[in-house]
């Protein structure tokens, strides 16, 4: 069992559903802001809700940009978390983190699609990822977004809506999904408990 | 729910008490619900908020999204109720009394928090919205027509759309195809029927005739007439998209 969980405060509402389901593992996470702690911590996750500029504008002011660069313990990014750590986002157009290559795209919309794109996704496992220990191929997952990265090198799930966008992506110690696991019932649990329990 | 219990009406009078709300709300996600919705109907007309201890101790016990709906009158109310973990807030009446509203929630929290609520029927061949629904009394046209009022919502930056057909709420005929159909021409956001639901095939009827996003039901569950494991088996057979009502075992 991992000893210490950060949890990035970028700004947003909606932090409470990731805190309980942490909980729900009994883990304690500390929402916080303070470098020192996040880079103490043994496991890290940046989440996000909201608008990528103001995400990116809350971590620069604090300081936080080359703080989470610099991290080599396990990340997980969720959602605007998993966009942060690419590139850039089109989202006002703005540079992220530039930790995993890519570049959010704004879903399309297209007839049947409504964009934001919200509920069950079935995702499809594209690479062996240690954070889907466990999880059926095909299993659902809960989305909540209007941008996404497309499929690269990087990713190790996809899903689709009008098109095929990055599910789960990870480089080197970081690793991230668009879908909230924390609202994703039984698999989104597994998944936050591959990520904090890895097998050794 | 009314006054920390969930009670349910019939074409939104008589409420009797269905249950406990965190007990229910369990029992819901483990058979398989994809998402619930909380409406507090005597907020609006009371002009009170939802009395919001209860969404903390429904957040920590379920690991499905839920949206919250009743008395969000303002940014700080929302506010509230996302940071103790729903997902969704949903706005009816305030939004009919100050449109500008759906504006600043959607600014401040992204479109994809704020769904928009139309309690709506039809009325002299066009589809009308209602306002003030939790309390008879009080109920009343709110001189808007459904389909330009959930375009101008959209534009405002509603992320999501709950028609209540109210001409089918609770009776359980079915869903109003018909008026969901011409509603789904004119959003372009995720459009979740409501109202009238009483067997299984109105759940297929409604996906295969309205092309809904979701169907939301409250009275064939609360009875335990419809179980959600054998509804979801059931659309999967007639070749809708589900996702699968797990059985909730550790994996």
């Amino acid at each position: 069992m991992a000893g210490s969980v950060a949890i990035i405060d970028s700004g947003g509402a909606n932090i409470a559903s990731l805190q309980f389901a942490l909980d729900r593992l009994g883990y304690s996470a500390s929402l916080t802001t303070a470098p020192n702690v996040i880079q103490g911590a043994d496991r890290v996750i940046l989440p996000g809700v909201g608008a990528a500029a103001d995400a990116m504008q809350r971590l620069r002011d604090g300081g936080l940009v080359d703080v989470i660069r610099g991290l080599g313990q396990p990340v997980l990014g969720i959602c605007l978390g998993m966009q942060l750590l690419a590139d850039a986002s089109e989202e006002e157009d703005v540079d992220c983190l530039g930790i995993i290559p890519g570049v959010a795209r704004r879903l399309p919309v297209a007839e049947g699609f409504p964009v934001p794109n919200m509920g069950w996704c079935p995702v499809t496992k594209t690479a062996e990822t240690q954070v889907l220990d466990g999880i059926d191929d095909g299993s659902y997952f809960y989305f909540v977004h209007s941008y996404a990265l497309p499929a690269s090198a990087f990713t190790l799930a996809t899903a689709r809506h009008a098109d095929e966008f990055s599910a789960v992506i990870g480089r080197e110690n970081f690793v991230a999904a668009q879908f909230h696991p924390e609202r994703s019932s039984v698999d989104g649990a597994r998944l936050l408990r591959n990520f904090l329990e890895p097998a050794t | 729910m009314r006054d920390g219990v969930v009670v349910k009406g019939v074409q939104f009078r008589n409420h009797r008490v269905v249950g406990e709300i965190v007990e229910l709300a369990q029992r819901y996600s483990d058979e398989g619900a994809d998402e619930l919705v909380f409406y507090d109907i005597t907020a609006s007309p009371d002009g009170r908020s939802v009395d919001r201890a209860w969404v903390s101790r429904v957040a920590a016990k379920i690991d499905i999204p839920f949206c919250v709906a009743g008395g969000i009158r303002s940014i700080a109310d929302a506010e509230e109720v996302l940071n103790k973990g729903a997902d969704k807030i949903s706005i009816n009446t305030p939004a009919l009394e100050e449109p500008g509203l759906i504006t600043r929630l959607a600014r401040r929290f992204g479109t994809q928090c704020v769904v928009l609520g139309v309690d709506s029927r039809e009325q002299d061949g066009s589809y009308h919205v209602y306002q003030y629904t939790g309390d008879p009394d009080k109920t009343a046209a709110a001189e808007r027509l459904t389909t330009e009022w959930i375009r101008e919502a959209l534009d405002r930056g509603a992320g999501e759309v709950v028609l209540n057909c109210m001409n089918q709420d609770g009776v359980r005929q079915g869903y109003d195809n018909e008026q969901l159909r011409t509603v789904r021409q004119a959003c372009t956001v995720p459009l979740i029927a409501s109202g009238g639901a009483g067997a299984i095939e109105h759940f297929r009827d409604v996906f295969q005739i309205a092309d809904v996003d979701g169907a939301l039901a409250a009275s064939v569950f609360h009875s335990a007439e419809i179980d959600i494991r054998d509804l979801k088996a059931y659309l999967g057979s007639e070749g809708i998209e589900v996702r699968p009502a797990g059985d909730r075992r550790e994996r």
